[in-house]
């Protein structure tokens, strides 16, 4: 499915998380990464709080705007290809110690060599597995 | 309760950037990714705007050395290039490109109610989960 270039709302948006990840490491002193954040929410109890109320507010705030804007959701996705992607999204995160927040925001945002390595890692494989998926394969559906 | 509300208003702002910028649409996160096909930079921006943010404060925050209500800054977590950081984010990179979903964005499309995201995340989960039960009993 095709989808238009749509750079004021990529920069704007790109800025809030941004923003976001500066506030949590200036009041709070933590590291936006997500995968982080909700793997030490599910796995222990200690400073349990914040977490939850950053990934509920994550939540609802990104359903205020669907709500407001609308969003079209993707039909016809095989739950096949989503379960065995979420499955690898998962466990590359917690292998790998974050996502493309925690590696591709904060972790490039404090020039860490570690952080480009992962982001560099995960967009090529990201790449090249649209283009297996797209373009040799002939995509999903 | 300071903590709770600062890890809340970040989550608000992180959500909002997610659902505005575009990220919490698969196609336009596959489509960033398909630069041989039909190719959407969109994505490129996000990253770049949120840098654009972050790089500055962050620098000014190490310098700074402490939060603004005074505790410590964490200290940088080690910058080992190793096996386990290139294996796993391959294969993130290749959950990311399958789906179209990382983290952030899979859980705030749960504010949807799509199903396919409820299927990713609790897929996403048990991924988590067992890479934690093997890591356990390695040690």
């Amino acid at each position: 499915m095709p989808t238009g270039f749509t750079p004021v709302s990529a920069l704007i948006g790109g800025a809030l998380i941004g923003l976001a990840a500066t506030w949590l490491l200036a009041t709070i002193g933590r590291i936006a990464g997500i995968s982080g954040i909700l793997n030490r929410a599910v796995d222990t109890r200690e400073e349990r709080g914040w977490r939850l109320a950053f990934l509920i507010a994550m939540i609802v705030a990104a359903g205020a705007w669907f709500a407001l804007w609308g969003a079209s959701p993707r039909s016809g996705f095989p739950w096949l290809a989503l379960t065995i992607a979420g499955v690898l999204v998962g466990a590359g995160t917690r292998l790998g110690n974050g996502c493309t927040s925690g590696h591709g925001i904060c972790g490039l945002a404090r020039l860490s060599r570690r952080s480009l390595w992962a982001v560099l890692v995960f967009m090529g494989a990201g790449i090249v597995t649209v283009y297996v998926v797209r373009h040799i394969a002939g995509g999903f559906a | 309760m300071n903590r709770i509300v600062h890890g809340a208003i970040a989550g608000a702002l992180f959500g909002l950037g997610l659902a505005i910028s575009g990220m919490t649409t698969p196609d336009k996160v596959l489509n960033f990714l398909d630069i041989a096909g039909s190719w959407d930079p969109s994505l490129a921006l996000v990253m770049g705007a949120a840098l654009v943010v972050s790089i500055p404060g962050f620098a000014w925050l190490r310098r700074r050395g402490r939060t603004l209500g005074g505790d410590a800054l964490p200290s940088p977590p080690s910058d080992a290039i190793d096996f386990r950081l290139l294996l796993g984010s391959a294969l993130f990179g290749i959950g990311w490109g399958l789906a179209g979903y990382c983290p952030g964005p899979a859980l705030a499309s749960l504010a949807h109610g799509w199903s396919e995201a409820v299927v990713f995340v609790v897929a996403m989960l048990a991924g988590s989960q067992l890479v934690r039960i093997v890591n356990r009993g390695r040690r």
